[in-house]
């Protein structure tokens, strides 16, 4: 910013030595809050090199070959990340089916329909949820929500789901409880609270008056939410999902508990996998020989990459959609 | 109060679009309108006036039972749209406000472009095929004014027009439905004078064909562009005449404090 000298405007000695002062206090200010700034590029770029650098003797002996091998033999020192790969997408992507629809209701029915009385005490409740820490999930879908679902919901979706040629692939085997689908149910009721309270804000920062013109039109609540709440605050809706997102994917207590923990890549949902972070909590201590731990380091640089692309993902889609509702000029 | 009923209330004409009778709305306790009874011309402009808080704004958006929306709110009386009381539960509100359309006082576009701005409405009542939803918008537009300025970006986003545009956007989209009566609540109080200007002569053109009903805060507005006039203060109706008569020899003392500027 330039300013005016003040020296031309404020004659008196007294004030030139209070501009003097204040000029070199922004100096530093604006220097201390650069500096900020620029220190969380700099722990990014050493955790990325750290981990490139950590990875590279698996990253030598593999090659790309890493990412699709699903031999992980820690005996023949033998390392291929499929199966934590496979694990950690399927279980976010099942989380995120069913917590999308869940936190958009939860979000909807407290902007517009909840009666005052109930919206306080129903928000803070889902936000309590979030509070809750993630081994106590773990140990709940281990040990309650696991049984109860081998002997109930499995079941039902192995006879129904699971006779369906093509889709039932994904619905067949034993009713074990434990699994990617139980993994993506548990990450899927720790991830509401997250996106259904980023989704509340956002609608809730939809003016009145362009909702009353939508109602105004003869819209039901149905349209004026999906047609002119949703498209208004998309981008907060996007950043709400991707937030929720992120955290399926690097969740690791909670799904180290119900994942199973197998190095075997099965199409079957029902079946136990691996994720990458539950991958990583599991072997790391007990990992000898320093192909192994680099290989585990290079699985977690993947983790990273995988959560960049996620968040560019979503910037792109945001670009695309703001091109099909029109420029705005 | 002894001027809130309209004692000279002439019986319901085939020229009187919305009959108004014995109309009482409560914002929880607050009582925001007392016993209000008036008849609005067909094709004519009638315009509210009175300061802030009077109940005029209320009135207009009992028309097309806007205050529904709010649970909280109250409502007796009849509001008869040609004969038919609109109040009644049996009546569906999206259908009446079909028949009622309304313009805000800020201009508010949908996130959308001009095209689907226009369409959303129609889209509601109708199913019409591409080139008759053409044939529709560039109809709406142009009745409204705008088509000539926004003919060549119309797949361009609404947030893109400057203020005047936008609310002239707002009313197209109330037009495209094809309603009966408009309401226009203050719809040029964030607006500059030219776009004022603007608007003003659209309400002008619309009566032929529509019964415009309008709030504002300017009483030169209301002059210019109304027919009818209707002073409100705290609730009340306090006096309903041909827009020349209430600016030229109201009846009552009160309105003629109120338009002198002695008071308000």
């Amino acid at each position: 910013m330039k300013l005016v000298d003040p020296q031309q405007t404020l004659p008196a000695s007294g004030a030139r030595t209070r501009i003097r002062a204040a000029r070199w206090e922004d100096t530093l200010f604006e220097w201390v809050t650069r500096g900020f700034a620029f220190l969380v590029l700099a722990v990014l770029a050493a955790i990325l090199i750290s981990l490139v650098w950590t990875g590279m003797p698996s990253i030598r002996a593999f090659g790309w070959s890493f990412l699709w091998s699903d031999d992980w033999d820690p005996v023949r020192d033998q390392y291929g990340a499929l199966i934590p790969i496979y694990g950690t997408l399927v279980s976010s992507l099942v989380a995120l089916a069913i917590a999308l629809p869940i936190s958009f209701g939860i979000a909807i029915f407290l902007t517009e329909m909840a009666p005052v009385w109930l919206k306080r005490p129903m928000g803070t409740a889902i936000e309590l949820l979030a509070a809750i820490p993630s081994i106590i999930y773990g140990m709940w879908g281990l040990f309650s929500f696991a049984p109860a679902f081998s002997h109930t919901v499995q079941p039902f979706l192995i006879q129904t789901l699971g006779a369906i040629p093509l889709v039932g692939k994904l619905f067949q085997g034993p009713p074990l409880g434990i699994g990617l689908l139980t993994a993506g149910v548990i990450l899927a009721i720790m991830v509401i609270p997250f996106i259904s309270s980023v989704m509340r804000d956002v609608f809730e920062l939809v003016p009145v008056v362009l909702k009353e013109s939508a109602y105004g039109l003869g819209a039901t609540t149905w349209e004026v939410v999906w047609k002119v709440v949703l498209p208004y605050t998309r981008a907060g809706v996007v950043g709400g999902v991707m937030l929720g997102l992120g955290r399926a994917l690097g969740e690791t207590m909670a799904v180290t508990f119900v994942i199973g923990n197998t190095q075997h890549l099965s199409p079957s949902l029902l079946a136990p996998g691996n994720s990458i972070a539950s991958s990583l909590a599991n072997e790391f201590a007990e990992a000898v020989g320093d192909l192994y731990t680099s290989a585990l380091i290079e699985l977690g640089l993947l983790l990273f990459v995988i959560t960049t692309i996620v968040l560019a993902i979503a910037k792109l889609m945001l670009l695309r959609m703001g091109r099909s509702e029109g420029k705005r000029s | 109060m002894s001027h809130s009923t309209v004692a000279n209330l002439s019986p319901i004409g085939a020229d009187v679009r919305i009959a108004i009778r014995n109309l009482n709305f409560y914002y929880g306790r607050f009582h925001a309108l007392k016993n209000v009874s008036m008849n609005i011309k067909s094709n004519k402009v009638t315009a509210f006036i009175g300061p802030s808080g009077c109940g005029k704004s209320t009135l207009l958006r009992t028309f097309n039972r806007l205050h529904e929306l709010y649970p909280q709110n109250r409502i007796t009386g009849q509001i008869l749209l040609d004969g038919v009381n609109v109040l009644d539960k049996k009546e569906d509100p999206t259908l009446l406000r079909a028949r009622v359309g309304m313009v805000f006082q800020k201009p508010t576009p949908f996130p959308m472009s001009i095209y689907e701005n226009i369409a959303f409405g129609v889209r509601l009542y109708e199913k019409l095929s591409h080139a008759e939803m053409d044939d529709r918008v560039e109809w709406a537009l142009t009745k409204a004014a705008l088509w000539s300025e926004v003919k060549d970006k119309l797949k361009q986003s609404g947030y893109g027009l400057s203020g005047g545009q936008q609310q002239r956007l707002c009313i197209a989209r109330c037009i495209a439905i094809r309603p009966e009566v408009i309401l226009l609540d203050e719809p040029c109080s964030a607006l500059d004078p030219i776009s004022t200007a603007h608007i003003e002569e659209l309400v002008h053109d619309l009566k032929s064909d529509y019964t415009v009903v309008m709030v504002t805060h300017n009483m030169q507005q209301a002059a210019r562009v109304s027919d009818f006039t209707a002073y409100m203060y705290l609730g009340e109706l306090i006096e309903f005449d041909e827009t020349d008569r209430i600016f030229t020899k109201p009846n009552q003392k009160a309105t003629e404090d109120y338009i002198t500027g002695k008071f308000g």
